[in-house]
């Protein structure tokens, strides 16, 4: 058996006249954690929602986890986990009461116990009977993840987990999915946060439906060819809007008081802040954030959605 | 900042403006409710201007003639000019008679005795017998008021000579009201109610049990599971399959205790219209939820699918009533079979053979319905 826990090609799906996923190719090696990034939009929930059988992809042929995802799609589905965008456990049923539910549809074995384990390792044992949804954000995340592993899953699919959840319970949220992912599991994880793609082993950006980029963070930053300078002292950050228009920028964004100016071409790029170098803005070339490199590469890509 | 003041204390023309022109807008993005809203007064002001009228005429009548003399055929066709009367059936025996009437083929029996146009003559007590499925007060009120007329003017024609006695009426209508003899409405409407009060409930309930599993998102879960739509239809049916039959029994004592709503048996038969109408209107329901994308929808469509289940089904005006079009209408909503269950087992009697076509009906209903609610669920988001 290959490594690969999902290896699939050519994926493509149209809703009506929308192409939203375009020949994505993706391989994803078991036990890592891939996140996949990209605007609004860009067709990464249509693709996590074809790789556990949610959707039917118009074109595409591989495998999840061995096994071909459009034929074996009910076989995949036993061994994926899935955890939506928007919180989709029972509001009105309490916690126990969800997991149980989701113990049952799964016809596990040893149901209560694992129910009970569920819920200890969450520490909500105590709370148990208290109704999904009254809990706050955080723990209904939590509480959403446990309920997606409890079949324990080979595959893990988050679709943008952590959407308004506050730092420390993020924080949290990837220990789990290391913890998880140390243990063997493959999760694949959608998000718009930039700390939380730092923290994947891989990333996959998605810009309209079309796969840009791949690697590691280190590895997409530097395929970027992007060259960044950061502007600082007083009023750097006004520069903006002048050096934007400047040819050989790609884009100046302002990070608090400071500017990142970034371009491909680097002598076209000094070329164009050479009229600012001058006291009080010191310049110093950094290296790109991701944030940057993503910018620029849905700068790129054209919106074929308008 | 007084004027800032000013303007939150007062009524403002141009923030009720700006509410009410945000309203019409969202009013027209939800394409149904715009449709149901121009369509609905519509539809049933037509369907119901035109379909429902309380004074039934034309209704089927069986008549067991015995007597060949010319007063028979007078008394008959002055029935027939009536306007109340349609001659459907001719039968040869009473046994024959009973039947048709039990069956609810028709709504008359007429019996011309054979001494009838000797006793005529004579002036000697001639009766002529009608039995009326008074199971429904309503439908044989208009035409048992005429028969009172019937006597009077049936034989004016035959009797001018020397038998004409003034002051008497020359026969006698004996008129037996079965099933109902006293024209109780309640024992009508009672049962009917068990047909309404379930498909109102159970239609509705499940439409938005499945819609409101798309609208909170919980269903994007459940078909990452293993679940396949069969389960997830039978798991979700069957609850409402005992609050259909709770309801059913509260409604049956009620009836019986509060309104001594006559109970002549037809267990077997009632048991089994009950379960087929509870599973028919159960997976109506989740047809609808199937095609509803909003709770509101499926409110709306369930509310679309109630009114003529209340109008042309005869529960609440006479099905003979209406005109063909509208009968052949009502006869595809599974409530109008389900009376005719409900009333046939309990006001009569009916067996499940006596019964077999409107439970025939009901399960086709089911069968057809069903059908399609699970050809219409999908397993994935498509």
């Amino acid at each position: 058996m290959s490594d690969l826990a999902v290896d699939v090609s050519g994926l493509n799906k149209s809703f009506g006249p929308r192409h939203v996923v375009q020949d994505v190719s993706i391989q994803v090696e078991k036990g890592r954690i891939t996140g996949f990034l990209g605007p609004n939009g860009s067709g990464k929930t249509t693709t996590l929602r074809m790789l556990c059988g949610l959707l039917t992809p118009d074109s595409g042929e591989g495998q999840v986890l061995g096994l071909d995802f459009r034929r074996q799609a009910e076989a995949v589905k036993r061994q994926t986990g899935y955890m939506t965008q928007k919180f989709s456990l029972y509001e009105d049923l309490s916690i126990e009461e969800n997991l149980d539910f989701v113990a049952r549809v799964h016809e596990l074995p040893r149901r209560r116990e694992r129910v009970a384990d569920s819920l200890e390792r969450l520490g909500l044992t105590a709370r148990r009977k208290q109704l999904a949804g009254s809990l706050s954000g955080g723990w209904k995340q939590r509480l959403a993840l446990a309920a997606s592993i409890m079949h324990e899953p080979r595959l893990l699919l988050l679709d943008e987990p952590t959407a308004g959840v506050d730092p420390k319970a993020r924080r949290e949220f990837w220990d789990e999915i290391h913890a998880l992912s140390a243990e063997g599991l493959t999760v694949m994880v959608s998000t718009h946060y930039m700390d939380e793609a730092e923290r994947c082993h891989d990333i996959a950006y998605i810009a309209y439906g079309r796969l840009m980029a791949r690697g590691t963070a280190e590895e997409v930053i530097a395929r970027s060819g992007l060259v960044t300078f950061r502007g600082e002292g007083p009023g750097a950050d006004r520069l903006a809007r002048d050096l934007a228009k400047a040819s050989g920028v790609a884009m100046a964004a302002p990070f608090g008081a400071a500017l990142h100016v970034s371009g491909t071409d680097r002598a076209a790029l000094e070329a164009a802040i050479a009229p600012y170098r001058k006291p009080p803005v010191t310049w110093t070339e950094v290296q790109p954030t991701l944030e940057d490199v993503f910018i620029r590469l849905m700068g790129q890509s054209s919106d074929n959605f308008q | 900042m007084s004027g800032a003041v000013e303007r939150r204390s007062g009524l403002s023309g141009a923030r009720i403006l700006a509410v009410l022109i945000k309203e019409f807008i969202q009013l027209t993005r939800d394409r149904l409710t715009y449709a149901m809203i121009l369509v609905m007064p519509i539809v049933q002001l037509l369907l119901f201007g035109y379909a429902i009228n309380s004074d039934p005429r034309d209704l089927p009548t069986a008549v067991l003639v015995q007597d060949q003399g010319p007063m028979a055929r007078s008394t008959l066709s002055a029935l027939v000019n009536s306007g109340y009367f349609e001659i459907v059936r001719t039968a040869s025996s009473p046994a024959e008679l009973d039947a048709a009437v039990a069956r609810g083929e028709v709504q008359f029996a007429l019996t011309i005795p054979a001494d009838f146009t000797r006793r005529v003559v004579r002036g000697d007590g001639a009766q002529i017998l009608v039995e009326a499925d008074a199971s429904d007060p309503a439908a044989t009120g208009g035409a048992i008021a005429a028969l009172a007329s019937l006597p009077r003017t049936a034989l004016s024609r035959d009797l001018v000579g020397a038998a004409s006695k003034p002051g008497a009426d020359p026969f006698e209508v004996v008129i037996h009201r079965r099933y109902n003899p006293e024209a109780v409405t309640a024992y009508n409407i009672v049962p009917g109610l068990l047909g309404v009060i379930l498909s109102m409930t159970l239609v509705m309930m499940t439409a938005l049990g499945v819609t409101r599993e798309y609208e909170r998102g919980t269903m994007e879960s459940l078909l990452a599971t293993p679940a396949r739509p069969i389960e997830v239809m039978i798991g979700k049916l069957a609850p409402y399959v005992v609050v259909g039959l709770i309801q059913t029994t509260v409604i049956l004592i009620l009836a019986r205790v509060l309104f001594a709503v006559p109970m002549a048996g037809g267990w077997i038969a009632l048991g089994l219209g009950v379960l087929l109408f509870i599973v028919g209107s159960l997976a109506l329901g989740f047809l609808i939820s199937t095609v509803a994308r909003t709770q509101l929808q499926a409110m709306q469509m369930s509310f679309f699918y109630m009114m003529p289940s209340i109008l042309l089904s005869g529960f609440m005006f006479p099905f003979r009533g209406m005109p063909d079009w509208a009968q052949a209408l009502g006869s595809v909503i599974p409530v109008t079979h389900f009376l005719r269950v409900v009333r046939g087992a309990l006001l009569k009697g009916l067996d499940v053979v006596a019964l077999w076509p409107s439970l025939g009906a009901l399960a086709l209903f089911v069968v057809v319905i069903a059908g399609a609610a699970m050809a219409r669920y999908r397993t994935t988001l498509d």
